[in-house]
């Protein structure tokens, strides 16, 4: 009987009650309303939002070294200003799609650099950063620029079927492979290790001789690529470039993360977790889109309360963590505390 | 004469006013008229008084943010609560006087600046994420009181807090004076100061000498909270309208960037007023510059970009070793 015990390893909590709240909601859901329950209303969800779960994991890898890439929305609206533009002249599509993830690795290898090499605030550089792509996307052009080209229309109406009429769109395809991919990467290749060690002490993986400042400059590297793929994948979605496409979508990335069980003080967290994050902030949103009468900033609001009642949680975790850890320092105090009083007792 | 030229460009603050010195000079040659000022009706009127005029809200919000930087903190959630404070003053000028609207506002913001500050002190949750929670609540809270409308304003006293005028100058300078002499006297004078000076130094030190660094901490938060709200006032008061989407979007960036420019380090500690204020100015002016000189104004976010890259990267201490020592013996960063 002993092994079928439950035994809940605290690190999975994040993940187990972020997964909980999507079933109670989609569960919900599918009760309240008529038609929720679908296939195509699940894999909406993921349709909707694969640009968003590609720029939170990359953002995630961020987090866990201690930083933060605020830049992610305003590169996002950078990315399809480019392609659009990019095809207006007439480029390749395809051409287009690889000049836009080397920009976006040059814009990261940017970031990263400044950040690691002269110490800068990450807070500062990004928020920079940000700046500077809205503004180059309204260099570009003021105005909304439609896509008109043959190949990214046939790309955005491209559909896998899975179970019968249901279908998935290319940008959930990249969204699965981005996930696959960071979730190897953070599990099984050095690169991975040395992030968690960074945002666990810096000091101590600088003392370990690990590569902090290169480490950081690739973190940054793979976040604004994500960004920059995302951007694709907005643009596929969208189907058009704008300079004002997706204000504040930082801001959701970052909630993503902290529902998905992702420490914002580094060092802990699952990649799997921004995945969820951005299906339970999808789910509330369905929800209220399902409702009808609530006005849209519901949305806010509902996934503002998520993100205390997420936060409020990983510090109950912590503080246990903290609790249990001073316990066993007193314990190991007082076995100390025997040992003296044994020699002491001897020399008298 | 020299040793003093010499110890101020030592100072935090040598930076910040240079930055804005070089702006300045550059207006002057670029842009003829720019310092003049000229008298009608008896208020003054000129490039340079429409500065000061304009960057009060961004002033008032930033000298607050300075009190919460300094204790390693961030408050993210300002621009929120001036959107919340405008929203409020507006539908309460509704339906009764303009004076309950102005304590409500201000209330408002003392709430918001509370709840802030009990997550960040009494649940010991990082600033950063616990002020990302009012962010995103707080334009829904907003939208919520105005109905998702945007409110007209059409009150006398309101309007005169907006855009009159006091001994020929626009009146939300003076707001802006008032604020910044008050923290200013509450950080040279009072043992307020000093405290949260102390704990951003160190928390655990401060412990030790009897400073209760939480009861610090929320005063900190509600400080941030109350100019969030002033700055709300002034901004609904100037336009005569409140807006719950777009009032106050990115200025918490604006904030903390005029901080970081006026060179108190995000890493807590000591704080510089008086470096936020020139930080603000330096914005502000950049700003005004850009619409003066006739370039298109959605260029101003990749000229701030730059340029708070580069006034970040004279901070730096190594990238002014590494400038200084450029093209001298190569000496390897460390």
């Amino acid at each position: 009987m002993k092994y079928f015990k439950f035994n809940m390893k605290e690190n999975h909590i994040f993940i187990l009650a972020t997964m909980m709240l999507i079933i109670l909601m989609y569960g919900y859901g599918s009760i309240s309303f008529t038609g929720f329950a679908s296939t195509q209303v699940f894999l909406n969800l993921f349709i909707d939002n694969a640009y968003l779960i590609i720029v939170a994991t990359g953002m995630a890898f961020v987090i866990i070294t201690g930083g933060i890439d605020l830049s992610v929305g305003a590169f996002v609206a950078f990315i399809s200003m480019v392609s659009a533009s990019l095809l207006q002249l007439g480029l390749n599509a395809y051409l287009v799609i690889l000049i836009s993830l080397l920009i976006g690795i040059a814009f990261g290898a940017f970031q990263g650099y400044l950040i690691s090499q002269f110490d800068l605030h990450p807070w500062i550089v990004t928020l920079a950063g940000m700046f500077l792509a809205r503004g180059a996307s309204f260099l570009i052009s003021t105005d909304s620029i439609v896509i008109t080209n043959e190949t990214y229309s046939s790309l955005s109406q491209f559909k896998l079927y899975l179970f019968g009429d249901s279908y998935i769109s290319i940008g959930v395809i990249i969204a699965i492979i981005v996930v696959a991919v960071s979730l190897y990467m953070a599990k099984f290749t050095k690169f991975g290790r040395n992030v968690y060690a960074i945002g666990g002490n810096v000091g101590s993986a600088k003392l370990m001789g690990l590569p902090v400042k290169k480490t950081t400059i690739w973190v940054y590297i793979f976040s604004s690529f994500c960004s920059a793929l995302g951007g694709i994948v907005f643009t596929l979605y969208m189907l058009s470039g704008y300079g004002l496409h997706l204000m504040g979508m930082e801001m959701d990335a970052i909630a993503a993360c902290v529902i998905g069980g992702i420490l914002l003080t580094g060092g802990f967290g699952y990649l799997i977790g921004p995945t969820l994050g951005v299906l339970s902030m999808g789910i509330i949103q369905t929800i209220i889109m399902f409702q009808g009468t609530l006005s849209s900033w519901w949305t806010k609001i509902a996934i503002g309360v998520l993100l205390l009642l997420f936060i409020v949680l990983q510090r109950l975790v912590v503080m246990r963590r903290g609790k249990r850890d001073a316990i066993q320092l007193e314990k190991q105090a007082d076995t100390l505390e025997v040992e003296p009083k044994v020699a002491s007792g001897e020399y008298k | 004469m020299k040793q003093i030229l010499y110890k101020f460009t030592r100072t935090k603050i040598f930076w910040p006013i240079l930055a804005l010195a070089v702006l300045l000079i550059l207006n002057l040659l670029l842009i003829p008229g720019f310092f003049s000022i000229e008298i009608k009706d008896g208020h003054l009127f000129g490039s340079l008084i429409d500065i000061l005029n304009r960057v009060v809200p961004l002033l008032i919000i930033s000298i607050g943010m300075t009190i919460v930087i300094a204790k390693e903190g961030i408050d993210i959630s300002v621009g929120s609560v001036l959107a919340i404070s405008g929203a409020l003053a507006a539908s309460i000028m509704e339906s009764s006087s303009v004076w309950v609207a102005l304590i409500a506002a201000i209330g408002i913001g003392i709430v918001c600046g509370l709840w802030n500050g009990m997550l960040v002190s009494v649940f010991d949750i990082q600033p950063m994420v616990a002020t990302l929670i009012l962010l995103i609540v707080g334009r829904g809270i907003a939208q919520l009181i105005t109905g998702g409308q945007i409110l007209t304003i059409d009150n006398k006293i309101y309007d005169y807090i907006g855009s009159g005028f006091l001994l020929g100058l626009p009146f939300p300078i003076f707001i802006g004076l008032a604020v910044f002499l008050i923290l200013l006297y509450m950080k040279k004078r009072t043992a307020l100061g000093l405290f949260i000076e102390s704990i951003g130094n160190n928390m655990t030190a401060s412990k030790f000498a009897g400073i209760q660094p939480k009861r610090i901490i929320l005063i900190g938060y509600a400080i941030c909270g109350v100019c969030a709200a002033i700055a709300g006032i002034i901004v609904s008061a100037n336009v005569s309208s409140a807006d719950a989407n777009n009032a106050g979007l990115w200025i918490e960036l604006d904030a903390i960037l005029a901080v970081v420019i006026g060179g108190t380090s995000m890493r807590g500690g000591r704080y510089f007023l008086s470096g936020t204020v020139v930080g603000a100015l330096f914005i502000q002016s950049l700003t005004t510059t850009i619409y003066s000189v006739g370039i298109n104004p959605q260029i101003i976010m990749v000229v701030k970009a730059i340029a708070v890259i580069i006034v970040c990267l004279f901070q730096s201490e190594k990238f002014r070793l590494a400038f200084l020592q450029f093209g001298k013996k190569k000496v390897p960063l460390q």
